[in-house]
């Protein structure tokens, strides 16, 4: 099983590797070609947490609107264009600028009081743990 | 625009024919805006996931050539449910024809953004040309 791989930490283990294998078996053959909506995202989940990460170079963290409803979560913000000076002329322009909004729907429901979020390098981390009613309880079976 | 879905995907890098990646690393192509103002020229990459200590900029002749390396937060013992990109460096080559001022060239990151600031240089800004206008022979 690929999931078994991850236990084998050490100096072998490449996370980069791993990453890709995951993602490919996703997907199949390893080059997404989708066109998905502004911003991309990655989610990671396990039994009670789930770990959303989106890519979101310039945008101020303390714009960003993080909701969650349910299984829903809401991401939204902005970026502004560079001011323009008269005499500049673009000779590439490439980066987005504007206002976008994402809903991600995840595996579970959130406890949205023990959401944290990071960013770090115009990355925004998400550690979402799963709320506890739903969590799996184990069932024990007594024998008669 | 009523439409404001944006469809941005993350680009390959294309390495020149011959080389190759030593690493499984993947190679991203930024996102560049580049300004030619008064003074200088301004370029802005996209390269979240790049802080100021793993950028490498190089100015060699007349190519400029960025690398960004990316130190990608992985959560062990999660699975990976959704995957919308990629996870890799990033590198860009450029060629600048402008006469830049080398020892004034600035390069700045903030949250994921690279800035790099090429001062045109002295001689270029001070050079002036005449053009003498030919009087035809009536």
């Amino acid at each position: 099983m690929l999931w078994s791989d991850l236990e084998r930490l050490g100096s072998f283990w490449d996370p980069w590797q791993e990453f890709e294998r995951m993602r490919r078996s996703l997907f199949g053959d390893g080059r997404t070609s989708t066109i998905v909506e502004f911003p991309a995202v990655n989610v990671w989940v396990k039994d009670d947490s789930a770990v959303v990460t989106t890519e979101i170079p310039g945008v101020d963290p303390k714009s960003v609107d993080i909701s969650i409803t349910g299984k829903s979560l809401t991401l939204r913000g902005s970026r502004e264009p560079e001011k323009e000076q008269e005499e500049d002329t673009y000779h590439r322009r490439e980066r987005w600028y504007g206002q976008f909004s994402k809903i991600i729907d995840l595996p579970f429901n959130v406890e949205a009081d023990k959401v944290e979020a990071r960013f770090k390098n115009g990355v925004l981390y998400l550690e979402l743990p799963r709320a506890e009613a739903e969590k799996p309880r184990k069932i024990n079976v007594k024998s008669e | 625009m009523a439409d404001e879905t944006k469809e941005i995907t993350k680009k390959e890098a294309h390495t020149p024919k011959g080389t190759e990646q030593i690493s499984a690393r993947r190679l991203f192509r930024p996102d560049v805006d580049i300004v030619e103002r008064k003074d200088d020229i301004v370029i802005m990459a996209d390269m979240p996931g790049v802080g100021k200590d793993s950028v490498d900029i190089t100015l060699e002749n007349k190519v400029l050539t960025i690398y960004g390396k990316v130190d990608a937060e992985i959560p062990e013992k999660h699975k990976l449910y959704i995957s919308e990109y990629g996870i890799g460096d990033y590198q860009r080559v450029f060629n600048i024809n402008e006469e830049i001022d080398r020892d004034k060239i600035e390069a700045s990151v903030k949250n994921g953004v690279l800035k790099i600031i090429l001062p045109k240089s002295e001689a270029l800004k001070a050079r002036k040309i005449e053009v003498k206008a030919e009087v035809a022979e009536a």
